[in-house]
């Protein structure tokens, strides 16, 4: 990490108080982070803001890649290289090329958009996640709001998440 | 936010937090092994070796081994691959099935579930592999490489072919459907390690997993659209599966109610090894409270279901043996059913037919040690059936003069016995060192169906 942020770290024990907590200091001005959890938290999304993801069009593009490879590779094998009859089939059998059509367009889909999850995500056997609190895997919801892109005073920041119902509010330096 | 009902039961009792859903998972993996799982392991291992020796004697001599004969080409080696392709279709059904149909007390059991699915699809891999006697020339024979026959690529009207790229798809998209629901929990396992090496381990395993909004709602659509991608690949897998035979002129497999009995029957097997694993996991780590009597009850009611619908299939196929007028096909059914392997066929409709039909009786279904008999008995049915179908359809084939009947060897029994301990020593690993419930999951339903509202 080539340089370090200052941030201020609200803790919240429910979920519920979270989502009204995140609408309060999003409302008060201030500009979070990101927000952590132990589970999906339903209907976060709305309250940060976050559009849906396109993964779904992402999967479905490689789908159709599948789909695509798939019968490319078909026709191209049996009716094109080397064409033959084969249990009175004709040289393009149609219906026997469905079911491995299908298996290359779910194998495709699914790969193809667990793949672009994982790079967009930054998800890496050797990455090193920005870790506020460790709780966070285990129980605890925090909010992170970066100071440096606030123009909010600290103290105000720091009175709005206990307001809104933070047990601890605590600095981190990452 | 989530909302239930007040009228349902809570999925989770014991007036879990969800600190506690974290404690008493994770506790399992970082304690010691116990004595009981040191036990089972060996035993485990013990059986992997033995078998071991019959699948090196099988490689090395090849498969003349196998009682298999001119007539009875197939036998207890697709029987095997069949049963064990079906005992995983219940993980991908708990794990994709119920989360399309919004079925929140599948959130308990999917991950035991969908690992037992990834084992039992490498254990079925087993028999084709060993079935071609030089596997290790199998790459040509099975898959669309460049080859120096000119090239002669595979032939993509055979259903052998399609069971190729339907299993390998299958067990690839469950691995990584699994691995996906893995990540969350890894990471808890990380963030509360004790010493440098476990942190090392599962710091990588979690693939620097971080808990953010944005990735979680990322995952949420990654894990619906899996699921939406899984649940017409676990229902071709059994489909092609039963082409093999379907698509035959064998009398008692030329059938087109193949496909749907086949993955009923799946199901059915699936759910009762869920549930043989499962009654033992949840008394070995005391997790009553988060496998209840209600998860077991539900799972007893998809038994009675697929079990019910394999039943309807089995007199579906006397009845259009008989109708259909053709002579080799009544034959086919009468041998079965009075011939000289009447025996299996009588097993297989007493386990598979009768047995789950006492799943009515709520008092059984809600019983544990009934539910275990049962769950066993119809794991034993279930290969049965696939035995009936294979056997008694080829040994008594088109010419009287070569009619036979199949002994299974040794080393028939010794291959199978393989697998047995590679899946139990994979299951008992997972067990040990993967967090067994999905914590993520749980804890996300915790305030809304758990006992106690965790404030």
């Amino acid at each position: 990490m080539a340089h370090e942020s200052n941030y201020i770290v609200g803790v919240y024990e429910d979920e519920d108080v979270l989502l009204k907590a995140i609408k309060t200091v999003r409302d008060g001005g201030v500009k979070i982070h990101e927000v952590y959890s132990p589970f999906p938290v339903h209907g976060i999304d709305d309250v940060l803001g976050y559009k849906k993801s396109r993964l779904s069009v992402v999967a479905f593009m490689f789908g159709v890649l599948g789909t695509s490879l798939a019968l490319t590779m078909q026709f191209g094998m049996m009716s094109i290289d080397w064409p033959m009859i084969i249990g009175g089939k004709d040289y393009a059998p149609v219906p026997s090329f469905i079911p491995v059509t299908f298996e290359l367009t779910v194998l495709l889909a699914s790969f193809g958009m667990v793949g672009t999850f994982m790079i967009i995500s930054n998800l890496k056997p050797w990455g090193k996640p920005k870790i506020f609190d460790k709780r966070i895997t285990d129980d605890k919801h925090i909010v992170a709001i970066d100071l440096g892109k606030n123009k909010v005073a600290e103290s105000a920041i720091d009175k709005l998440l206990k307001d809104s119902g933070a047990s601890e509010v605590n600095k981190k330096t990452l | 936010m989530i909302a239930e009902s007040a009228i349902r039961e809570p999925l989770v009792t014991g007036g879990k937090t969800v600190h506690d859903v974290t404690e008493d998972i994770c506790s399992r993996v970082e304690q010691k092994p116990a004595k009981t799982w040191l036990l089972a392991m060996a035993v485990s291992l013990g059986a992997l070796t033995v078998g071991l020796y019959a699948v090196a004697m099988t490689l090395w001599e090849g498969i003349g081994m196998w009682g298999l004969n001119k007539t009875v080409g197939w036998a207890w080696d697709i029987t095997n691959f069949v049963w064990w392709v079906g005992i995983g279709h219940a993980g991908t059904l708990i794990s994709a099935i119920l989360l399309l149909f919004r079925q929140r007390w599948r959130m308990s059991i999917n991950r035991a579930a969908e690992a037992m699915t990834i084992f039992a699809v490498i254990c079925a891999a087993m028999f084709p592999v060993l079935h071609m006697g030089r596997p290790w020339l199998g790459f040509y024979w099975a898959l669309p490489l460049p080859n120096t026959f000119g090239s002669l690529w595979v032939n993509f009207n055979s259903p052998l072919l399609w069971d190729v790229f339907a299993i390998s798809t299958y067990f690839s998209v469950s691995l990584v459907f699994w691995y996906i629901g893995l990540i969350p929990d890894f990471a808890t396992i990380r963030d509360r390690a004790t010493n440098k090496i476990s942190a090392a381990i599962y710091g990588a395993l979690s693939f620097g997993w971080d808990g953010a909004a944005k990735t979680w709602s990322r995952y949420e659509t990654v894990a619906l659209v899996l699921a939406g991608l899984a649940t017409p690949l676990v229902l071709s897998v059994h489909t092609i599966v039963s082409f093999d035979f379907a698509t035959s002129v064998i009398p008692g497999w030329h059938t087109t109610i193949f496909p749907p009995y086949f993955v009923a029957g799946a199901i059915f097997s699936g759910f009762a090894m869920v549930l043989t694993l499962l009654l033992i996991t949840r008394k070995v780590y005391k997790l009553e409270d988060y496998i209840t009597i209600q998860h077991i009850e539900l799972m007893n009611i998809v038994i009675i279901i697929t079990g019910s619908i394999v039943g309807v299939a089995y007199i579906t196929e006397l009845f259009m043996a008989w109708y259909s007028g053709v002579e080799a096909e009544q034959y086919a059914f009468y041998n079965r059913a009075l011939g000289p392997y009447w025996w299996a066929y009588a097993s297989m409709m007493t386990c598979n037919v009768i047995s789950p039909q006492l799943f009515w009786f709520k008092k059984i279904r809600t019983n544990l040690a009934a539910t275990f008999v049962i769950s066993i008995i119809v794991n034993i049915g279930m290969w049965f059936e696939r035995f009936v179908i294979i056997v008694t359809s080829l040994h008594r084939d088109f010419l009287p003069s070569s009619w036979a009947m199949f002994y299974p060897t040794v080393y028939d029994m010794g291959v199978y016995l393989f697998t047995f301990g590679l899946f139990f020593t994979a299951f008992f690993l997972f067990a040990k060192f993967f967090p067994v419930i999905n914590m993520a999951e749980v804890k996300s339903i915790i305030k809304a169906t758990g006992e106690k509202i965790n404030k």
